[in-house]
């Protein structure tokens, strides 16, 4: 444990020295308050006192930024050799991919404890469903915790962050919303499947605050999936045959 | 602890990077590895290091085997990797933090080895720098504090000396020495006088295999064979004294090395022939003007093995 915080710690300082982390704290702070506030179907024009359409908004921001926080994680430490300098220190491949993995998370979960003041707007203005919103921001983590995981696997299989980025997206997006569209089309036991498959799905029934062992079940595995391919990739330099 | 390499083999695709190496560096000796680019000396170091798996063979560290104990032995490896990769983002000071933490230096001994690194490796006025903002030779610098942080038992240095002025190689190479004295030091190179200065033994190898392995005076002996003399005698006809060099019992063969200045190479069985060919010069009344012993250079004995 304590090895993985040592990487993630360092990871997290390079995010805010690069200024990556600020970046994107900012971008994603302005696009979402922007739609979610002043232009749109923003709170205003629903008239009602909940952050659906915040949720909504930053659903798609995450499925762009979260790709651009991950492409650099493993890719630019192959491109310029420091893994190897890393990975002959005595930590397992497993220790440095999970403590990238959550500096990651921590930066995801500092951006959205910056939109806690509109949470605090909209308690203001009229009755909000605490329930409802922190499920809400529970599934909003959970799905970049899931993306986060995709986007580190993608930096894993390369060493150009370019490549890393656009990968992460070309998978994410059969998630984030090709699954559901295959699926309108098709009947039966395999629709549900590959419908049940979608992002989509199961964020918006987390978001609504049903809080269903099936979408847990269901992220959890992204996750795992992710973060276990990343190892495999990582891993296959020195397995030996 | 030793290092014992059996029979490490590395495919690339079709091609060998390393072909069956057998080797054993025992503790306190330095051993340099010799050979032309792309000759497997990376790819070997790599293995060591368990950045790599090689394909067929073992390697042992301490009576370990690195396959099942790659974790415990990487503890007591200091790896400095080729071209030098550090993050360049991280001020000096940060990144040997990183490094003594995550070969887990407890807490209150970070600070003491840190500033022991900046002083071994003479970084003071560099130590609150970007990495980014370095020389290279400082970077290189930066590069053995973090292999040394722990004090390791084993050190991988793959061209450690690269990129330095001579000053600095002086200094490295000093410190090399001095701690080869109690570590097991492998060291890459192809700058030759530099294993001459640093290392007792000498491992060269060529296309992925082995082609010597030996002290600089043993390699010597064996791509010369016999030792050589060079000789000159002036004021005597070249055929002549080139007859009565080859009649000598010691001399087992004499060549011209310069015909009008009457130089020869004398190859020789025994010490004796110094005297007898003196003997002979003041018998037919030669001058002699030169008699040295010809010393193959590390560089001869390094393109005749690697070249084919």
């Amino acid at each position: 444990m304590n090895t993985i915080w040592i990487i993630a710690r360092r990871e997290l300082n390079s995010f805010f020295d690069s200024l990556i982390a600020f970046i994107m704290i900012i971008l994603f702070l302005g696009f979402s308050g922007f739609f979610t506030w002043i232009s749109g179907s923003d709170i205003f024009l629903i008239g009602q006192a909940s952050l659906r359409s915040f949720f909504g908004i930053a659903y798609w921001t995450l499925f762009f930024f979260i790709p651009a926080i991950t492409m650099r994680l493993l890719a630019e430490e192959k491109k310029s050799g420091t893994i190897e300098m890393l990975l002959t220190k005595p930590v397992t491949d497993r220790q440095v991919i999970l403590g990238k993995y959550l500096a990651t998370l921590i930066l995801i979960a500092v951006a959205l404890l910056f939109t806690l003041p509109y949470f605090i707007t909209i308690a203001k203005i009229g009755n909000i469903d605490a329930g409802g919103t922190i499920c809400g921001y529970f599934a909003l983590f959970l799905i970049s915790a899931a993306y986060a995981s995709i986007g580190l696997f993608a930096s894993s299989i390369t060493g150009n962050q370019i490549v890393a980025f656009l990968t992460a997206l070309f998978i994410g997006i059969f998630f984030h919303f090709l699954f559901q569209m295959i699926s309108f089309g098709m009947k039966g036991l395999f629709g549900q499947i590959i419908n049940s498959l979608s992002m989509t799905v199961h964020f918006e029934s987390l978001s609504r605050g049903v809080l269903d062992s099936k979408d847990l079940i269901y992220f959890g595995s992204v996750i795992f999936l992710g973060l276990f391919f990343t190892e495999v990739s990582l891993s296959k330099r020195n397995a030996y045959n | 602890m030793d290092i014992i390499i059996e029979n490490l083999t590395k495919k690339y695709g079709a091609q060998k990077a390393v072909d069956n190496i057998s080797l054993k560096v025992a503790t306190g000796e330095i051993l340099g590895f010799l050979g032309p680019n792309g000759a497997g000396k990376t790819t070997t170091m790599k293995i060591i290091t368990n950045f790599i798996a090689a394909d067929e063979g073992e390697v042992f560290i301490g009576g370990r085997s690195l396959r099942e104990d790659a974790n415990e032995l990487k503890k007591h490896i200091g790896y400095l990797p080729e071209n030098n990769p550090l993050y360049e983002e991280m001020p000096v000071m940060d990144y040997l933090e990183f490094c003594a933490m995550i070969h887990g230096i407890e807490k209150n001994r970070v600070n003491t080895r840190i500033a022991e690194m900046i002083k071994i490796t003479g970084l003071n006025k560099e130590k609150h720098k970007k990495i980014a903002e370095l020389s290279k030779g400082f970077k290189q610098r930066v590069g053995l504090a973090q292999a040394m942080i722990h004090d390791p038992e084993i050190l991988i240095l793959d061209e450690p000396t690269s990129g330095l002025d001579p000053n600095q190689i002086a200094e490295i190479r000093k410190l090399i020495r001095e701690l080869g004295k109690e570590k097991t030091v492998i060291l890459s190179t192809h700058i030759l006088p530099e294993v001459e200065a640093t290392c007792d033994r000498i491992f060269i190898i060529n296309k992925g295999k082995l082609v010597a392995d030996g002290t600089a005076e043993t390699l010597r002996k064996q791509a010369m064979g016999t030792d050589i003399l060079r000789v000159r005698i002036a004021a005597g006809d070249p055929n002549q004294v080139f007859k009565s060099l080859r009649a000598l019992d010691t001399v087992s063969m004499v060549d011209f090395a310069d015909r009008q200045f009457n130089r020869f190479n004398v190859h020789c069985k025994s010490e004796e022939v110094k005297r007898q060919i003196f003997r002979l010069c003041v018998d037919n009344k030669w001058v002699l003007t030169e008699l040295t012993p010809f010393e193959t250079k590390l560089e001869d004995i390094f393109r005749e093995l690697t070249m084919n």
